[in-house]
């Protein structure tokens, strides 16, 4: 049943990755990889790390997804066309990185390719256990990402800010002065 | 195993049920109720043939919400309009309201309940990080709208689209802000713990209920929640007067009925959310699971399958009048401005939340543990 479960999510998230890369329309994309998190996210919780899994979905099938949503609409993206070139060329492209591709995969895997479903240890992957490595093993490096996180905002801030005598500010005050204007 | 699974499958279903009887009574609430508090008669002439003004029943305009409303809705052409993306055009309103839906099933409705020696839990999905779950789905739903709006290629449907994702997104913050509290207040990610903590009383009267642990939560939680389901006062994203219909301008018959039952399908998840964090779910004052323990009264001793149905009982009255409570507020808040409504979640509900849970973590570590 879990093995089951485990192939079929596999399979749906290399097929969405790979969406990501094929298609031409930047919104179709994003939604496919949307879809490879979700999975990813679900692959974790099938697998017992269900914190791991729900953080997976929030940060990046929640957040970061919408953020990248905003971009693409902000930005404009057009609909991308495809590479010009010789059919020829294309096709001896693919089959080149198809070698590629399984070259490294022959050295990368084991000899024999299974899949080993064990038993976890009892707790792993609940909170408790999370929060005990985070903030006694791992606290030094967890402090300092957050203040990494922190000195990104403050610069994020800094960037964003409007200087006091530039045009933005003369717009900003002018839309104060007749409300609704500075309206989406 | 099988059974309980079994068990589980209906109690998720009859949950879903739940929810969407309850997005009737907010509808029939924003018909009738609204009528009452604007004094108006309010919808008064559908009925079938005239029965009941036959037999001398007044018109609830239940007809209308439960019959006439729903069939002119599904019997509408369904249209997709020119240059739309057609594929996503119509996955959209599915996209929105499936998170919403599969919300519902971790919220416990009662504590476990044994029948003939077989042991119930009274909540669909038990897991113990519910509250991580319940954040996860509220962040999904935001691509369904996003999506609509965007697929409708439609000017007035991309800016309520943008309007709609800005504004999920930081109602989301404080919304996380005010759940945070509450989890450090209790110590745990389980709904269903969650509810067990809000037993017993203070000072032998008071009941322990959330409200009473983070009164500044609950307002968070209820501005946020209000914000989060796009309804009056914050229904920035589809103003009819200057959007058309926002995101869903584009959409007839049963998908804009999709997306009109997903806002209210958010508030009934917000009202059950609120009810779990804040008025102990399932709990009754004074009620434990042996009997009654009135303040300074005897107890009165009840059956175990008793206080079982009473607590399920309470969690549906409790979940009524809140939802009744916020029916009220949408009818008597005036509209935001979209400058107003992103001042009030950056400038105001973030920082409040902020120091909230700082207030809460100074409290617990002093007193030595989540209580």
């Amino acid at each position: 049943m879990q093995l089951a479960l485990f192939w079929f999510l596999a399979a749906l998230a290399i097929l969405s990755a790979l969406g990501v890369i094929a298609q031409r329309n930047p919104i179709h994309c994003l939604l496919s990889l949307v879809v490879t998190l979700l999975t990813i996210g679900v692959l974790f919780i099938v697998e017992g790390a269900v914190v791991v899994g729900f953080l997976q979905i929030i940060v990046y099938a929640g957040a970061i997804m919408v953020l990248f949503l905003f971009v693409i609409w902000l930005l404009n993206l057009p609909v991308e066309i495809g590479p010009t070139g010789h059919l020829a060329l294309k096709f001896f492209g693919s089959v080149g990185a198809a070698a590629l591709a399984a070259e490294i995969l022959v050295f990368v895997l084991p000899p024999h390719l299974q899949v080993r479903l064990s038993a976890p240890p009892p707790g792993y992957g609940s909170i408790d256990s999370l929060a005990q490595k985070l903030f006694s093993e791992y606290l030094v490096a967890f402090e300092v990402t957050s203040v990494l996180l922190l000195a990104a905002v403050v610069g994020a801030v800094a960037l964003a800010r409007r200087m006091p005598g530039s045009g933005a500010e003369v717009r900003a005050a002018g839309a104060q002065a007749a409300p609704g204007a500075d309206q989406v | 195993m099988t059974t309980d699974l079994v068990i589980g499958a209906v109690e998720a279903i009859a949950m879903i049920l739940l929810g969407l009887s309850l997005c009737v009574l907010v509808l029939w609430f924003d018909r009738k109720g609204s009528a009452l508090i604007q004094d108006r008669v309010g919808a008064n002439r559908a009925s079938i043939t005239g029965i009941g003004a036959r037999l001398g029943l007044p018109n609830f305009g239940l007809i209308n919400t439960l019959i006439a409303d729903p069939l002119k809705l599904f019997t509408k052409e369904d249209f997709v309009p020119d240059g739309a993306d057609k594929f996503l055009h119509t996955l959209a309103p599915f996209l929105a309201l499936f998170p919403v839906m599969i919300t519902f099933v971790v919220i416990p409705f009662g504590d476990t309940m044994t029948i003939g020696g077989h042991t119930f839990q009274l909540q669909a999905a038990n897991l113990n990080v519910g509250v991580l779950y319940v954040l996860a789905t509220i962040g999904i739903g935001v691509y369904g709208i996003a999506l609509a709006g965007w697929a409708s290629n439609n000017r007035w449907s991309l800016l309520g689209a943008i309007r709609a994702s800005a504004q999920m997104i930081s109602y989301e913050i404080a919304m996380g802000l005010a759940i945070i509290a509450v989890v450090i207040a209790y110590g745990t990610l389980d709904l269903q713990e969650i509810c067990r903590a809000q037993g017993g009383v203070w000072f032998g009267w008071l009941p322990r209920w959330g409200i009473f642990v983070q009164p500044v939560g609950f307002l968070l939680l209820l501005t946020a929640g209000l914000a989060e389901s796009k309804r009056v006062p914050f229904d920035l994203p589809e103003t009819e007067s200057e959007l058309i219909q926002g995101y869903f301008t584009e959409y007839s018959g049963g998908k804009q009925a999709v997306f009109m039952l997903t806002d209210l399908a958010e508030h009934t998840m917000i009202v059950m959310l609120l009810v779990t964090f804040f008025f102990g779910g399932w709990q009754v004052p004074w009620l434990y699971r042996d009997g009654l323990h009135l303040p300074g009264a005897h107890a009165i001793a009840l059956n175990h399958l008793v206080v079982s149905v009473v607590g399920i009982l309470a969690f549906l009255v409790k979940v009524v009048l809140l939802s009744l409570f916020l029916g009220t507020l949408r009818w008597t808040l005036p509209r935001f401005r979209y400058d107003q409504l992103m001042r009030l979640g950056w400038k105001g509900l973030v920082p409040l939340g902020l120091a909230n849970v700082l207030a809460t973590a100074f409290v617990v570590v002093v007193s030595g543990g989540a209580q």
